[in-house]
């Protein structure tokens, strides 16, 4: 049974077809690529499975359940959780308290439990800030747990971008271009620290990227977007050396 | 890494005890100068006022500075606790005779009323942003004002009558007792409201938004504030929070009126006191103060007030300094070479105090 199952999924912009008979199967635990030139629709794609836009036909099946058209919320809560293209942060937050917004639907209380301080705010205040410092600590940023995020120098801020996502306990990750603005060093640290959240979260990843190192090392499977439609869909190394993909995005 | 959790708890309480220091402070100079008979006539009449625009700029730091939305309406939902609150207590006044039950009952009723009319202008209002929220919400205010107007209120031994014509069309009994008088304003309330409540009220105010902000429900408004597409993304409900805070930040502005009703015999509802120059002038008291700084908001409130009251004798120099005033507080507050100065200042008196500590271990 597939994590994701997308079928013919399709929006149009007035006349623009963004997204054209889009579908794509991820199984449990994959580590997914979706690539493609600039204005494939790769964003697009993303966009559509979060619900930002709700689309013109099609189905998103999530883990055996339908989640076409659903709100944002409703779906991050179902468990599909992302970063964007331009890091997203709360800026005048502090790294851990970013986190601790990632936490939200996961560690409750009443509203007034927080503004009376009951015993059950520093209960569950103290869980959240145990939790988050755990994950921080997965992508080694609990040294900086008191800074603004918006100190962060780049790269840490696209990996706190991955640990709020993470926060908010999906079964299925979207990665918008975790490794944009990143010098080879990064990228490198960035694939295992990929690797790892999915083998130690048991994560069903999706990433979009342009880095063909990234891409290569470690997805096992990817879609090749163009002009909004499917190019080519496959095993890596297949996708890669397919002459169409060659022509269209990789350059020969 | 226990050390550095304890590091961040104090030097947040630390905050916490500044803010509410500051104020017990503050109250405790007054009172003395009081019993000892140090303070003139004017300086007293002003300290329930100053108290009451305290607690209006902190209310508008949650919309303005935590929610990061911009009201230009918050004189409007004081205006409803004022009225609120006085019509309870002049109704009631013969049935409950303790006065502090009396009040206290007033500013419950005030900041209900307030808190469910923010609720309701918050559900329409709140889907938009920036300039356009802040018109919409100052023509909101002049409708609350203009409505407030109108109202023609009285009382006799046959219950409440209401009109929006005139006293006369009440068609009530000798003796009767006029509570609202449409443009004149509503007269009659007990004065309830004194120093000590006002501070304790301030307080509580500050008690909220402070706790409100450290906790769950506060870091997900300024989650909003700082990015609404990715707030939505960890799933956090965008209207809910919004319209909490907001509607929060409204009961909290009705409270304050019901305090500043029940300082007054006659309080009208005019441009200036609750129209949208007051709104404004609030906005004034949270932008000197610091956007999203609550201790800030409070103390430009005070020196604000305080300026152009103290300087009356001055006549008509008197908006002059009180413009320099703005000029200068602003420029303090955030022109880089005043930050570098503060700071410079604070490492010296950090390096003098460590200093006399070792001199203490020699």
């Amino acid at each position: 049974m597939a994590m994701l199952e997308v079928t013919n999924l399709s929006i149009s912009f007035g006349g623009l077809r963004a997204v054209d008979d889009f579908n794509v199967s991820i199984e449990e635990g994959a580590l997914y690529g979706l690539i493609g030139p600039n204005g494939a629709g790769k964003t697009t794609v993303f966009n559509l499975l979060t619900g930002v836009y709700k689309p013109s036909e099609g189905h998103i099946i999530l883990d055996g359940k339908d989640i076409t058209g659903k709100k944002t919320i409703e779906i991050n809560k179902e468990g599909i959780a992302r970063t964007f293209q331009n890091i997203r942060l709360f800026k005048e937050l502090t790294v851990q308290e970013n986190v601790m917004v990632g936490l939200h639907n996961e560690i409750t209380y009443p509203t007034i439990a927080g503004i009376l301080k009951l015993p059950s705010y520093r209960r569950a205040e103290k869980e959240m800030r145990e939790k988050s410092i755990e994950l921080l600590k997965v992508f080694d940023l609990d040294q900086e747990a008191d800074t603004l995020a918006s100190n962060l120098p780049y790269g840490k801020q696209r990996k706190l971008e991955i640990a709020r996502a993470l926060a908010t306990n999906p079964k299925l990750l979207l990665l918008d271009e975790p490794a944009a603005g990143m010098n080879p060093n990064e990228t490198l640290e960035l694939m295992n620290t990929i690797q790892f959240v999915r083998d130690q979260f048991k994560m069903t990843i999706l990433l979009i990227e342009h880095d063909m190192k990234l891409v290569s090392g470690i997805c096992s499977k990817l879609t090749v977007l163009n002009f909004g439609q499917v190019l080519c869909q496959g095993d890596t190394e297949e996708v890669l050396n397919n002459p169409e993909v060659v022509k269209a995005y990789l350059g020969e | 890494m226990e050390d550095a959790k304890k590091k961040k708890m104090t030097a947040y309480t630390k905050q916490m005890i500044i803010t509410y220091g500051m104020v017990i402070a503050v109250y405790i100079i007054c009172e003395i100068c009081m019993h000892t008979g140090h303070m003139s006539n004017q300086m007293k009449g002003l300290l329930v006022p100053l108290c009451y625009y305290a607690i209006m700029a902190v209310s508008l730091n949650l919309t303005v500075g935590i929610l990061g939305e911009l009201s230009l309406g918050h004189a409007g939902f004081s205006c409803i606790g004022v009225f609120v609150g006085a019509v309870f207590s002049i109704c009631m006044k013969d049935v409950i005779t303790v006065s502090y039950l009396r009040f206290f009952l007033a500013i419950l009723l005030g900041a209900l009323a307030a808190g469910v009319i923010g609720f309701l202008i918050g559900i329409p209002v709140l889907r938009l942003r920036g300039d356009y929220l802040a018109i919409v919400t100052l023509a909101f205010c002049e409708i609350i004002k203009n409505v407030v107007n109108i109202i023609y209120l009285g009382k006799d031994s046959n219950g409440l009558h209401f009109s929006t014509k005139d006293m006369m069309s009440l068609g009530m009994e000798e003796g009767a007792v006029e509570i609202v008088k449409g443009p004149q304003g509503i007269s009659g309330m007990p004065s309830d409201a004194n120093f000590t409540i006002g501070i304790l009220l301030l307080l509580i105010t500050l008690f909220v938004v402070l706790n409100l902000i450290h906790s769950r429900d506060g870091r997900a408004i300024m989650a909003i504030r700082d990015n609404l597409i990715a707030a939505e993304s960890v799933g956090i409900n965008i209207t809910k929070y919004k319209l909490m805070a907001f509607s929060i930040s409204a009961a909290l502005a009705g409270a304050a009126g019901v305090l500043y009703a029940h300082n007054f015999s006659i309080v009208k509802a005019t441009t200036n006191n609750f129209g949208y120059n007051m709104s404004i002038m609030i906005l004034v008291f949270v932008v000197l103060g610091g956007i999203g700084n609550i201790r800030g908001s409070i103390i430009a409130a005070v020196i604000l007030t305080l300026v152009p009251e103290l300087l009356r004798g001055l006549q008509q120099y008197r908006l002059l300094i009180y413009s320099v005033v703005l000029i200068g507080m602003m420029l303090l507050n955030w022109s880089p070479k005043a930050i570098e100065w503060k700071e410079g200042i604070v490492t010296k008196l950090k390096r003098g105090r460590n200093k006399q500590v070792e001199k203490q271990a020699d």
